[in-house]
């Protein structure tokens, strides 16, 4: 297991580009946000739980987001998708805006 | 060959948009028999509850309608109504209505609500065209349209006047799967987004949107069983639960379900899933066969482990509510006729009998195997959904006549695809070898189009004689073939909203709850929400206890009218003596010791009316309230036309009086007769009166 782990690492390190680590740090950064949020509800308690499920929330969707773009700016991936990583990006934009308006909503 | 100086490409485009107008034009038109024939009238129920929050929404704007609480439904104890419905139609029936006002177009809301579902079956045809182009080709999409536009299953609950939750349910049905299936074949986020809001709207207009948050997840795992995961299934699913369930958490009636109950949880799960399955693929393509192999080893067994654990300590702790009752008795279909006496009393949750299906689809329902065929025999990403919806949605339409609705999507389109087949072996111009000769060609072709005419000409029959019919008003050809309304229900309504004083409460049963609040305008004590078993329960003992225990339990529960529909005189098998066992039932249920259904059978085992009637029968308020007068009107050969029963030779009533009844005694309305002003029962007044 240990062995597949450095492996993974040493991959890493060697065969990522900058712009899809700065995804990835991005992505650690919501992954962290939601961890921290899930565990304050479970030591202090759920109350507003329409809060709580808007941070969780949240911050799970910046996650997804933010991997879907990883997805498909990768050049590994590029005979997958038919558009550009300009276009990712758009849509990345686009998920957001509609996000905001409905954590905004949620958040009460 | 140039037509309006336009080339081919665009010549069938032109030709493709002047077809999808007509099949609206036909879509719309097909639906306003009952407009033409009676008048625009909001039909049967549950529209009618529509119609008075939509009324609401106009007169007092939105922020009120939000947080609206009726104090008269449900007398005494009243309705969220802002929290307890699902806003959709409303909403959208009031932004139709403001927009045309803004363009100084003032048509009254009432026919803004009659007519929006003809409008939204125009717009399904169309997202029903796309889907069989996303699915197969234009062709297929055009055939699946023309199919939806007048399949008789949709029709039914989308005529004009039906102003119901499935009106624009189904559009957004089919144009959420429609989104879905686009953003799994392109893996665009952006799809995914847009199927995400079309999710939300549908979310806030129908409860079914439960089968689309379990068939969508459905389809991922299955995709995955079958080794298919891509990345373009990782960016559509988890784009689509993201946003989908943060935005269905914003309509009060869902609430925060999505994170407790059983309904919801497969999509929770398969978002879990996938996110673990997209890991593992991405560790597999950067390490070796053998050490790949080890680590998913260790990783199933920990995410495994850690998932049943979490799953078991939740539903012990009851944490995962289960199965609600509705959707539970879809799966045990005995369950509800025992334990939910109510949900097993509504004609529409019965099991499908055979013929309804070729009634409700005609040639469709066996062009439908031949769809599943071919989408096996393609079997992309896309047609695998096609299959898990076709057997599912099979299913539920067996188990529940309702359900016929939304098996009508997925018949269309497949049915579409299987005739595209066809023509296109049999028209094509052989380019694939010899083809086929010419007279069985013409011959295959002919047969199809016969059947194809011959499935419009039987939809439009079946919607003009079935389909058509406004439940509130009725209509009888006389001896002659003239034409005789019906007209009692509206009748008896008005009668209660001239003649009555605003606060005044009215009890009947809660079928008639949506009506009489919206065309009386009283405070009922039960309605058609139907979300009190035991209010309901109450009604239904005062309705079999003896006259003096109705009497009492009336008075405590501030009943001023009580309604009764009685169909004896026209023979109307539809009311409320019919539907006295399930009243005794519901009561039974509540009520073991007060009111048992054995009572009211006679010693012969029969449900009798007339003089052999059981005593607990001839002594019940129900009884009472519908023959009291009866025998006059028919005089000697008094005869109840539903029953086909003799009449009781005489019906005594002192604690209620007759306050009105319709032309065709089909409705009768009394008053509960206050106390006596010499402190007398009710039964030594009238024998004081008599002498």
């Amino acid at each position: 297991m240990s062995a597949v782990l450095s492996a993974l690492v040493r991959d890493y390190a060697a065969h990522t580009p900058l712009r899809l680590r700065a995804i990835d740090a991005y992505m650690a950064f919501c992954a962290v946000i939601a961890l921290v949020q899930l565990v304050y509800c479970v030591l202090v308690g759920s109350f507003p739980y329409n809060a709580f499920l808007a941070g969780f929330g949240s911050a799970a969707a910046c996650f997804v987001f933010a991997a879907a773009l990883r997805i498909k700016t990768d050049k590994r991936n590029a005979h997958q998708f038919s558009g550009s990583p300009e276009g990712a990006f758009a849509e990345f934009v686009f998920c957001h805006i509609v996000l905001h308006f409905v954590v905004a909503n949620f958040l009460g | 060959m140039k037509v309006l100086g336009l080339s081919a490409v665009d010549q069938t485009r032109l030709l493709r948009i002047c077809i999808l107008g007509l099949i609206s034009v036909v879509a719309i038109g097909s639906r306003l028999y009952s407009v033409l024939r009676f008048e625009s009238v909001i039909h049967e129920f549950d529209p009618w509850f529509n119609y008075r929050t939509t009324k609401y929404l106009v007169q007092h704007g939105f922020e009120k309608f939000w947080n609206w609480f009726d104090e008269s439904a449900w007398y005494p104890l009243g309705r969220v109504v802002g929290g307890t419905l699902y806003p959709g139609i409303m909403v959208t029936s009031a932004a139709i209505y403001n927009a045309l006002h803004a363009l100084n177009i003032p048509v009254d809301i009432r026919n803004v609500c009659v007519f929006l579902a003809p409008g939204f079956s125009a717009l399904t045809a169309i997202a029903t065209y796309q889907l069989g182009k996303e699915v197969k080709n234009e062709t297929a999409g055009l055939l699946a349209a023309a199919f939806m536009g007048v399949a008789p299953g949709y029709i039914s609950r989308s005529v004009a006047g039906s102003y119901d939750n499935e009106g624009i349910a189904i559009f957004l049905l089919v144009l959420t799967f429609w989104l879905w299936l686009r953003a799994v074949r392109v893996g665009s986020a952006m799809s995914a987004a847009v199927c995400a809001l079309s999710y939300f709207y549908m979310v806030s207009a129908w409860g079914g949107y439960v089968f689309i948050i379990n068939l969508v997840p459905l389809h991922v795992c299955v995709l995955l069983a079958m080794g298919r995961f891509s990345n373009r299934l990782y960016v559509a699913y988890s784009t689509f639960y993201a946003l989908g369930t943060l935005a269905s958490m914003q309509i009060p009636f869902v609430g925060f379900q999505p994170t407790f109950t059983s309904e919801h949880m497969a999509a929770l799960g398969a978002f879990g899933l996938i996110q673990v399955v997209a890991a593992a693929y991405y560790v597999r393509a950067r390490v070796t066969a053998v050490q790949f192999r080890a680590f998913v080893g260790c990783a199933v067994v920990l995410v495994a482990a850690l998932g049943a654990c979490v799953l078991v300590v939740l539903t012990m702790r009851g944490a995962v509510a289960p199965w609600t009752g509705r959707f539970y008795s879809l799966w045990d279909t005995a369950y509800a006729k025992v334990h939910i006496p109510i949900i097993a009393s509504v004609s529409e949750h019965q099991p499908t009998a055979w013929p309804n299906f070729f009634f409700d689809l005609n040639v469709l329902i066996w062009l439908f195997p031949a769809g599943i065929y071919f989408s096996f025999r393609e079997l992309s990403d896309n047609h695998v959904f096609l299959i898990l919806y076709s057997v599912f949605a099979a299913y539920f339409a067996g188990v529940m006549v309702r359900l016929i609705l939304t098996l009508t999507p997925i018949v269309c389109v497949l049915a579409g695809v299987a005739v595209a087949n066809v023509f296109e072996a049999y028209l094509s111009r052989g380019s694939s070898g010899p083809g086929v000769a010419q007279v069985p060609r013409a011959a295959v072709i002919g047969a199809v189009l016969f059947l194809l005419c011959s499935f419009q000409w039987h939809s439009s029959w079946i919607t003009s004689t079935a389909y058509s019919s406004p439940s509130v008003v009725l209509a009888s050809r006389g001896p002659d073939g003239s034409h005789h309304i019906i007209d009692d229900f509206r009748e008896a309504y008005y009668w209660l909203r001239r003649n009555t004083e605003p606060h005044e409460r009215v009890l009947s049963w809660w079928d008639y709850g949506y009506q009489l609040a919206g065309m009386a305008d009283r405070p009922t004590l039960v309605d058609n929400n139907t979300w009190n078993n035991t209010h309901i329960a109450t009604v239904g003992r005062i309705m079999a206890s003896d006259e003096d225990t109705a009497y009492e339990l009336a008075r405590r529960h501030d009943v001023d009218y009580v309604l009764v529909v009685f169909g004896a005189m026209l023979g109307y098998s539809g009311d409320d003596i019919n539907k006295f066992l399930w009243m005794i039932r519901i009561a039974q249920g509540v009520y073991p010791n007060d009111v048992r259904e054995q009572d009211f059978f006679n010693a012969a085992g029969e449900y009798a009316i007339g003089d052999t009637a059981s005593k607990a029968m001839r002594e019940s308020l129900l009884h009472k309230l519908c023959y009291y007068r009866f025998g006059e009107v028919m005089g000697a050969q008094a005869f109840d036309r539903v029953r086909k029963q003799r009449l009781p030779s005489s019906v005594s009533l002192h604690n209620f009086e007759e306050a009105y009844t319709t032309e065709n005694w089909m409705v009768r309305i009394y008053r509960v007769k206050s106390l006596d002003n010499f402190g007398r029962s009710h039964h030594e007044a009238a024998k004081f009166d008599s002498t």
